[in-house]
């Protein structure tokens, strides 16, 4: 067996193996830092080479140990799971890239190899989630990524870290065991975990109980996971209070992992065999969906708080992926996958313009951002045009969102038109909030500030956190004019997920 | 040079020029001769492109393809050959006068606000040869974003909320209202292509194409229809010269010209009639057109009196390409052109008011004849222009909108003209008057004080050429009759 052909395993191995290394190594200077860096970076290498495959050849399997599914692990990469693994892989490269110093300023670097250990536990247990094709596995890997999460939340500067992490702990902990209860029904009554085997097997019991019930858990245990509205208390202060790097890292993929697994669950497992399925998907997630578009936007309006602000704002945008994935469709499931990968763009550069302007301010609440824009002015502008893809201006990775899940919406007569209200008004709200912080970074003076005094200093941020801000700013940009990656990786996922079915 | 080049080199220049002015914004010389140079550079691409469009060709140019059946393209048809004219053509003045006033005003950061300038001309002059609704869009927005910052310029609190207002309806009404109706039409026809005859007929039911259409014409914010018009007195706070690229020459222009290009490109002047919703529109233009009048006669200050006329003027357009008659949208092509010229006079007239006596208010302007005569002449053949009388440009297009509306059936819009032109001399001669007639008020000394050349000479200039408009009007409506020609072929 060649190289190539160990690539979906190498992706999990190269994290999981440097971990504990890394937690062995001395915690003084940038050692650790360097390692978690090369080391995500050979990840993040393998996750192109792995999507490069994909691309070529189609969906990637491999058998674990050589045992052959259903008896042994078995994974499966398809075209969405090379597509978040170059998510994942991706904003944890960009997000150690730029972090070091926002890293120094906030946590001591006694911490620190402690902290990168945790790190690529948590990207080799969301990368895991995303390779494997085994129902079971999905849970271990995801309670490595929780409890990596966990410790580096609880880093934070901040003692309301700790609350912070406490409340995300519960939340994710219930998310975790919901999901475990219902993969045990469905073990229950399949005798397999492997998920294309579950699949073929579950026809025959479809109807029960059981398999009712399990289908029940797993969505909301997902749905807590991937902070849907109104499980999504969670997220704002796990956001806010976690060390800036984590909480970029973390605002670029992590709730999406939860969601990727809720879109590989139900078109491939549940909705082929539950013959009312795919009617309650729909009455369940599609309101609450839109509940999350408008109420996270609105939130978002009120926060005095960047960080936050930009919590709520991913509990709005999750419900635009989660709207168009209740829509069923081809359309709908393209859209979705198509923001699932630019949202982690718009968010990644958001979460890291705010906390460059947090490095020099101190503060991410907005009303110490007064007249940043003097004196900051690159961190600023790259906010704003991060800010711009968000609201979903053409030429940005949001209008190709926006288009798509618009063009999805409009297949559905009345209710699309209604669905279309929906999306605008909290596209409208993203104006506002975007526009609230541009006023104040741009158009309110200094507090300390003498009238007539002279023009304010200005202290940019190091200039390796600028190359790598503006790096994500720019694949903004770019991912707004060339489709063709995303489109032609989220055209075999819809195939692959919808071609039986229509 | 090909023709597509030329098409490059127009949007170019422009942003190469934004980016000259910020780096040479140490030296304002240096600048300013940039920026001259630039405007200068412009024109003359665009009016290299003339010729051939006035033959009957539709230059093209492929920028790139975003989406599968979604370009950014540009290609050069009549209607937007006269905007982009007007808007590069009036650049130069506006560039020259705003030296002058930048200036003479004292204003800061005026690297920034020439920057933005270019940017905003560059917009104006690809929405003027958008190939499809797609890359117009596009380009609608870098407009509105880019002259925000030149709507709050001063900084002030005031500023400040006439900024947030005029951005907050002009993307607004885009994202909630044009965006919608875009995506829609895409989905419905499969296309989004600018096409003589429109790309709707036999596509898109009577029922949805009527949605359709309101969703565009109040979806597009910057033809300033009521209750959408609130941004342009809000943005009357800007600097004059920005007003006077507001009103005249790119923001509300754009506006207009993309209700043409919409009615024309793609609903098409026979599917539009089949619509009831066009009688709406026609009929909220016909509203908009008299009660911004009206309100207009109420203002004190000049450039808000100024900015409720441009409101009215607007509407006139949008009634012309509602009529759905190509007698009416030829006349809406040349209101284009007259209205700015009219238009521009008069803001730089504000101006150099403002510069020279600083007089804002209309009350202050008794005796103002005496002092600055070539401004308030200046002045008068701006409104008379706007008015649309005799021998001046503004009469013709008025003229042709008239014969439209009786051509497509509504002759009692003759009515609403009528009544509008005579409201356009209630609220604009005034000025004249009390700056001609009545005596200065006691103390002002006496003698000649004008605005400095560099404003003076601009305004001259479009005064000058509001009126060769009256004896040169042949051209541009040959042109614009070449909109229809070109589908009869």
């Amino acid at each position: 067996m060649s190289l190539i052909e160990h690539l979906p395993i190498l992706v999990v191995l190269v994290p999981m193996f440097v971990a504990p290394l890394l937690a062995a190594v001395p915690s003084r200077g940038q050692l650790p830092w360097l390692i978690a860096t090369l080391t995500s970076l050979l990840t993040f290498v393998v996750a192109i080479a792995i999507a490069a495959q994909v691309l070529a050849h189609g969906t990637l399997t491999y058998e674990l140990g050589g045992w052959p599914p259903p008896f042994g692990i078995g994974l499966a990469v398809g075209p969405l799971s090379a597509m978040m693994l170059l998510v994942i892989t991706g904003a944890s490269l960009m997000a150690l890239l730029w972090g070091p110093a926002s890293m120094n300023s906030e946590v001591g670097h006694e911490h620190q190899s402690l902290l990168y250990a945790s790190w690529l536990l948590a990207l080799c247990g969301l990368s895991g989630i995303t390779v494997t094709g085994d129902a079971f596995n999905i849970f271990v890997f995801m309670e490595i990524s929780s409890l990596a999460s966990y410790v580096m939340v609880s880093a934070g500067p901040k003692r309301q870290a700790l609350t912070a992490t406490f409340k995300y702990l519960i939340t994710g902990t219930v998310g975790a065991t919901f999901y475990l209860i219902g993969v045990g029904y469905l073990y229950m009554m399949t005798g397999t975990l492997n998920l294309a085997d579950m699949a073929e097997r579950l026809a025959t019991v479809s109807s029960t109980a059981p398999v009712l019930v399990a289908s029940g858990f797993i969505l909301v245990g997902l749905a807590l996971k991937a902070a849907l509205f109104p499980m999504h208390a969670w997220m704002p202060n796990a956001y806010r209070f976690a060390p800036t790097p984590v909480g970029v890292f973390f605002a670029a993929c992590s709730t999406k992992v939860a969601l990727f697994v809720l879109i590989r669950f139900d078109f491939l497992v549940l909705m082929p065999n539950l013959p009312g399925h795919a009617d309650m998907l729909v009455s369940v997630l599609m309101p609450l969906s839109v509940a999350a578009m408008l109420v996270g936007s609105a939130v978002a309006i009120f926060e005095r708080d960047l960080k936050r602000m930009l919590g709520y704002s991913s509990v709005a945008q999750i419900g635009y992926i989660l709207l168009a994935f209740s829509l069923l469709s081809t359309a709908g499931l393209t859209a979705a996958i198509v923001h699932l990968f630019n949202h982690a763009l718009i968010k990644g550069a958001l979460f890291m313009a705010v906390g460059t302007l947090v490095l020099r301010t101190g503060s991410s609440r907005l009303d110490d951002m007064a007249g940043i824009g003097k004196t900051m002015p690159l961190t600023t502008l790259a906010f704003c045009l991060a800010g711009l893809s968000l609201i979903g201006v053409p030429l940005t990775a949001g209008f190709i969102s926006k288009w798509y899940l618009i063009v999805a919406v409009l297949e559905h007569g009345a209710l699309g038109w209604m669905l279309l209200a929906a999306i605008l008004i909290s596209s409208l709200m993203a104006i506002v909030y975007v526009w609230k912080v541009v006023e104040v970074a741009y158009f309110r003076s200094p507090p300390d500030n003498n009238t007539g005094g002279s023009p304010a200093q200005r202290s940019e941020a190091p200039l390796g956190m600028m190359i790598v801000l503006w790096l994500v700013v720019a694949a903004n940009f770019w991912f707004g004019l060339d489709t063709s990656l995303l489109l032609s990786l989220a055209d075999m996922e819809t195939t692959l997920l919808l071609g039986s079915r229509r | 040079m090909s023709e597509s080049t030329m098409i490059f080199l127009s949007l170019l220049v422009p942003l190469l020029g934004s980016l000259g002015i910020a780096l040479t914004g140490r030296s304002p010389l240096l600048r300013d001769s940039f920026m001259i140079a630039s405007a200068v550079l412009v024109f003359l691409c665009v009016l290299s492109l003339l010729p051939a469009v006035q033959a009957g060709g539709r230059p093209e140019a492929h920028l790139l393809t975003m989406m599968p059946g979604l370009d950014l393209a540009f290609s050069v048809e009549p209607l937007g050959m006269i905007f982009a004219l007007v808007a590069s053509g009036l650049w130069i003045m506006t560039s020259i006068y705003g030296i002058g006033y930048m200036r003479g005003a004292g204003e800061k950061n005026q690297t920034r606000f020439y920057a933005c300038f270019s940017i905003a001309i560059f917009a104006a002059i690809g929405i003027a040869f958008a190939q499809n609704m797609f890359t117009l869009f596009i380009l609608y927005e870098v407009l509105s974003l880019s002259t925000y910052p030149l709507v709050a310029h001063k900084g002030t609190e005031e500023a400040k909320r006439g900024a947030r207002i005029y951005l907050g309806i002009l993307l607004g009404t885009s994202i909630g209202l044009l965006l919608p109706a875009m995506i829609a039409t895409w989905w419905l026809t499969g296309s989004l292509e600018f096409q003589p005859g429109g790309i709707m007929q036999g596509q898109v039911s009577p029922a949805i194409g009527s949605l359709l259409l309101l969703l565009y014409m109040f979806g597009i914010g910057k033809a300033a229809l009521m209750p959408f018009h609130r941004w342009l007195p809000a943005a009357m706070v800007a600097p004059t010269p920005v007003s006077a690229l507001l009103h005249a020459v790119a923001v509300v222009k754009a506006g207009v010209f993309s209700v043409l290009k919409v009615s024309t490109y793609l609903f098409g002047l026979d599917y539009l009639e089949s619509l009831w919703a066009s009688d709406l529109v026609m009929w909220v233009a016909a509203f908009t057109l008299l009660s911004a009048s009206v309100v207009a006669m109420q203002q004190s200050n000049l450039k808000a009196r100024l900015a409720y006329s441009t409101v009215s003027q607007l509407s006139y357009i949008v009634l012309a390409a509602m009529l759905a008659s190509q007698l009416a949208v030829v006349g809406g092509g040349m209101h284009i052109v007259m209205h700015a010229f009219g238009k521009i006079t008069l803001f730089f007239c504000a101006g150099a008011i403002y510069v020279a006596a600083h007089k804002t208010e209309i009350q202050e302007m008794d005796g103002l004849g005496r002092k600055m005569p070539v401004t308030m002449f200046a002045f008068l053949l701006g409104a008379l222009s706007v008015i649309g009388a005799p021998p001046l440009g503004g009469l013709w297009s008025k003229w042709h909108i008239m014969l439209g509306a009786v051509d497509a059936g509504h002759a009692i819009m003759i009515g609403v003209l009528l009544i509008s032109t005579l409201l356009n001399i209630a609220y604009l001669l005034p000025p004249v008057v009390r700056a001609f007639l009545l005596p200065p008020p006691k103390g002002t000394p006496a003698g000649v004080e004008e605005a400095p050349l560099m404003c003076l000479i601009p305004l001259s200039l479009t005064a000058l050429g509001a009126l060769l408009l009256f004896f040169m009007a042949d051209p541009v409506r040959a042109l614009m009759w070449s909109v229809f020609v070109g589908r009869a072929a």
